[in-house]
């Protein structure tokens, strides 16, 4: 099934005269860049799914949030569809314009407002890059913790909108547990405000429920987040497993040991081999799997900590075990793992990264059946995975030039997503749903809950004009799902009509 | 005693559906005294009880709404974890409750609180459909957070049957101190503490002193301890005062929650005060309207709920402005388009 916007499957969207746009406009918004020719558009055809493209009517690029709220009070009243994009390094899809909708890019709202050392909070606009606030708060010793791999480049507005993680959510949390306070405007045009700069705030909780909404329910315009101290001292332990069940286990007990990590993460041969060529980490080319533990915290409880956990590990059955000597070293352990995606880009023309989450017990099974999987498709693939939550990233290695390659391997995607569901996971742990993963939120939930997601939409934006056809998919398209799709001989969405 | 009694709960919800008759919902009714009265036939969750799954190296606990909060913990504790946001109890608090109300105790600020650490739910909605959300993994990002959403929520939009929490093992070392210094002094040196890698995990001025909770290795808490000095007292304290059974909470005066950005500044306000979550939430006796107390507090960035007392009976909870409170209203319809679940509890107009 085609994941580009279909109005038989999606929801017809309404058709727009573009030359009166465009000059309604100008004349709503002088001086903002209003991008409408195809040259110009094509930097915006994407975001980092790349395998899908559309060029989108126009891309406006406003400056101030009134600015925003005008725009969106103008495409309410066209009924023209809007969809965000902060940096376009999403890898769902989210950010996915729309032949008959406008592309509202953040990137020109790139301020940090205000950073309280006392109160540990910054305020920052929503195209701030997640790294941008982190080196901001440096000089004060705090910084942002989610740390998504790509914190060089996304914009916070963008981790808001998927509630993006990183190495370190295991300890320090999602960006749910680090944004105090969102600004956003609605598609009428109202600014909101949701959450407060107190640790909660009255009423029904809108900023959980915001966060990871996908650029559906409203347009972030300005973020506050929490601050953090730096941990006094981190310290990574690598440990090499010659099976890589054994180094899944492993990680549950860590965790029963009473032991929370900073992080836990753990790489396949494969993956070692691909990071070690691009990177010269110091990995163990030969282990079947190395698990990278990092602890930190005061320095004379890490070091008690590592103790307990090299005893754990060694009991576990790993192979070997080196305890990074310097920061240098830590270092270089973590970028192993951090260009794990671009370091298996190397060693295949192309790949496509997964984002499911399991239960940790059933690491070992999910295992096992992707390289059944594997096999089964004759396609590689590579494991990566932020261990200590369950969020496994198993990365597919095609040649898109191969004829049918590209189907094979969204094929045993899907099969890897399923798979998840099955075992009591979730197709998306923090990359989101987007239009990638549309299809699987069929097998991940029943049409109860994906009506009770419709009408929380409705709630937000009765028209459906934000990023429709993203994150929710509508009963048509799964039950279309379904008669493609007949799962273990039972019909998802057996109440639904066949067609 | 432990029973699935989803199937009788959602025949409850039916057929208040079909003669529209609204449900106070109520678990071990701790908290009643929290909110506005709601005017409609009681259901007790109660009977639908029992953890349905733990499996400490997942970090993972589910149970059913109506378990009783002290049996969880007291599972948890067996296998040493716990719930980190330390909700209160009050009594007989049930699971379901203490996620409806959402409160934490006093490890919060540097915890998180009782929704950062809920997965995911299953929820009877106003149709009577028993829906299943999030999940029992530690990352979920598949749809809206609709459990999150639930969490504080006070019954408003669902009955809540069953939780799935993260849980994290207990601290190794615990110690409280007690520094004498005044509140002023207590929150500069705070401040001060914010911006440094300390194991502070309790911080609460009772009127007389700075009361410290340091938790983590024997290593970094001695260490603490030894360089933020002060008198070693019981672990105790942290229980009352998460149990509002310092003296302090003694008496039949009003009194106020305030949640304040974490600036440290306090209001000016007439009567007592003690100060919890290192400046970011106190507790307030004052016969002052709540009009002054609210403006007060809004200034700051805050917010006040009424906890005890008359003053703001019909508003115990801080009034929202209207567009927001336009949203409530239409995400409530959404939830629950008759009205039936906990009407008015926490906004007149919800
Ligand atoms: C190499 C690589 C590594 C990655 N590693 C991680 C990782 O470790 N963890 C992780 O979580 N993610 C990771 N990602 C995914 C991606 O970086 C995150 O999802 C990020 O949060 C997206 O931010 P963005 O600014 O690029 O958003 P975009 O891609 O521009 O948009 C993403 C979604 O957010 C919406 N959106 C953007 N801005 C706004 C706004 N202001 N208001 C409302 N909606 C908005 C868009 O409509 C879209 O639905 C990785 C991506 C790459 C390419």
């Amino acid at each position: 099934m085609n994941i580009l916007y279909d109005e038989a499957l999606d929801g017809p969207l309404p058709p727009v005269d573009k030359p009166r746009l465009l000059t309604a406009l100008r004349a709503l918004l002088p001086g903002v860049s209003i991008l409408h020719t195809a040259e110009d558009l094509r930097p915006y055809e994407c975001d980092g799914l790349s395998a899908y493209r559309t060029l989108p009517l126009a891309v406006v690029l406003p400056e101030t949030v009134e600015q925003v709220q005008a725009l969106l009070r103008h495409c309410h009243e066209l009924r023209v569809p809007v969809v965000a994009r902060g940096a376009g390094t999403g890898l769902s899809g989210g950010a996915l314009p729309l032949e008959k909708g406008i592309l509202l890019s953040l990137a020109r709202f790139r301020r940090i407002l205000d950073i309280d050392p006392k109160a540990c909070v910054a305020r920052v606009q929503p195209g701030v890059r997640n790294l941008a606030i982190s080196e901001a708060a440096a000089p004060f010793g705090l910084y942002y913790a989610p740390d998504p791999s790509s914190q060089i480049a996304c914009s916070i507005g963008g981790n808001v909108a998927e509630n993006a993680g990183g190495v370190h959510c295991l300890k320090y949390g999602l960006t749910v547990h680090n944004v105090l306070r969102v600004d956003i405007v609605t598609m009428d045009g109202e600014r909101l405000t949701l959450g407060s700069d107190a640790l909660d705030s009255p009423g029904l909780d809108l900023l959980a429920l915001f966060v990871g909404s996908e650029g559906l329910l409203g347009i972030v315009v300005e973020v506050t987040v929490k601050l953090l101290p730096k941990p006094e001292v981190a310290k990574v332990l690598m440990a090499s497993f010659d099976d890589v069940k054994k180094a899944g286990a492993a990680v549950g007990e860590i965790l029963a040991a009473g032991i929370v990590p900073g992080g836990l993460e753990m790489m396949d041969n494969l993956s070692i081999r691909a990071a070690e060529d691009f990177i010269h980490a110091g990995y163990p080319v030969d282990a079947a799997a190395i698990l990278l533990c990092e602890l930190d915290g005061v320095e004379s409880d890490v070091a008690a900590d590592c103790e307990r956990v090299r005893e754990v590990l060694l009991a576990a059955g790993a192979t070997e075990l080196s305890l990074a000597r310097d920061e240098d070293e830590r270092k270089r352990f973590w970028a192993g793992r951090k260009n794990a995606f671009p370091a298996v880009g190397r060693i295949s023309p192309d790949y496509y990264c997964m984002d499911g989450t399991i239960p940790k017990r059933a690491l070992p099974f999910v295992l096992e059946q992707i390289g059944a999987l594997s096999q089964q498709y004759g396609l590689r693939v590579a494991n990566v995975f932020h261990a200590g939550d369950g969020n496994m990233h198993p990365l597919i290695l095609f040649d898109a030039n191969t004829p049918g390659e590209l189907e094979r391997a969204e094929d045993l995607g899907g099969k890897i997503l399923e798979l998840c569901v099955e075992v009591g996971g979730s197709i998306t742990g923090e990359h989101g749903v987007g239009r990638e993963k549309i299809n699987q939120m069929c097998a991940q939930f029943g049409s109860d809950e994906l009506q009770l997601f419709h009408a929380i939409k409705r709630a937000f934006d009765p028209d459906g004009l934000l990023n429709p056809g993203k994150n929710i998919p509508t009963l048509a398209r799964c039950a279309e799902f379904g008669r493609l799709h007949v799962h273990h001989g039972a019909l998802p969405h057996p109440e639904l009509e066949r067609f | 005693m432990d029973a699935d009694r989803s199937q009788m709960l959602q025949d409850r919800v039916r057929a208040a559906r079909a003669d529209d008759t609204p449900l106070a919902i109520r678990g071990g009714n701790s908290k009643h005294f929290l909110g506005r009265t709601v005017d409609g036939v009681a259901l007790d969750t109660r009977e639908h009880r029992g953890i349905v799954s733990y499996e400490p190296s997942e970090l993972v606990l589910t149970a059913r709404a109506g378990t009783p909060l002290a049996e969880v913990e007291a599972a948890l504790t067996k296998r040493g974890q716990m719930l980190p946001s330390e909700p209160p109890h009050f009594g007989a608090a049930t699971f379901g409750g203490m996620v409806a109300a959402g409160l934490s105790g006093p490890r919060r600020p540097w915890s998180g609180s009782v929704r950062d650490f809920v997965l995911g739910c299953r929820l009877i909605d106003g149709q009577a459909r028993h829906l299943r959300l999030g999940g029992e993994v530690m990352k979920n990002v598949a749809g809206y957070d609709v459990s999150r959403l639930l969490t504080g929520s006070y019954g408003t939009l669902g009955l809540i049957t069953e939780i799935s929490m993260k849980v994290l093992p207990v601290p190794l070392h615990r110690r409280t101190l007690r520094i004498v210094i005044d509140a002023a002094e207590a929150l500069r040196r705070l401040a001060d503490w914010a911006s440094q890698p300390l194991p502070i995990s309790g911080a609460c001025h009772d009127g007389n002193a700075l009361m410290l909770r340091l938790e983590g290795g024997h290593g970094s808490v001695d260490a603490s301890s030894s360089r933020l000095g002060g008198e070693i007292v019981d672990d105790a304290f942290w229980t009352q005062l998460r149990e509002l059974q310092l003296p302090f909470f003694a008496g039949d005066a009003p009194l106020w929650r305030i949640a304040l950005p974490m600036t440290r500044q306090l209001p000016a306000l007439p009567g007592e005060v003690l100060i919890d979550w290192a400046g970011a939430q106190l507790w307030l006796r004052s016969e002052d309207s709540a009009a002054a107390i609210r403006n007060a507090v809004t200034e700051l960035g805050g917010h006040a709920e009424c906890w005890r007392g008359a003053t703001a009976a019909d508003t115990p909870f801080h009034p929202l402005p209207p567009a927001l409170l336009a949203l409530h209203r239409r995400i409530k319809q959404q939830f629950d388009p008759q009205g039936l679940f906990n009407p008015g509890r926490l906004y007149a107009e919800l």
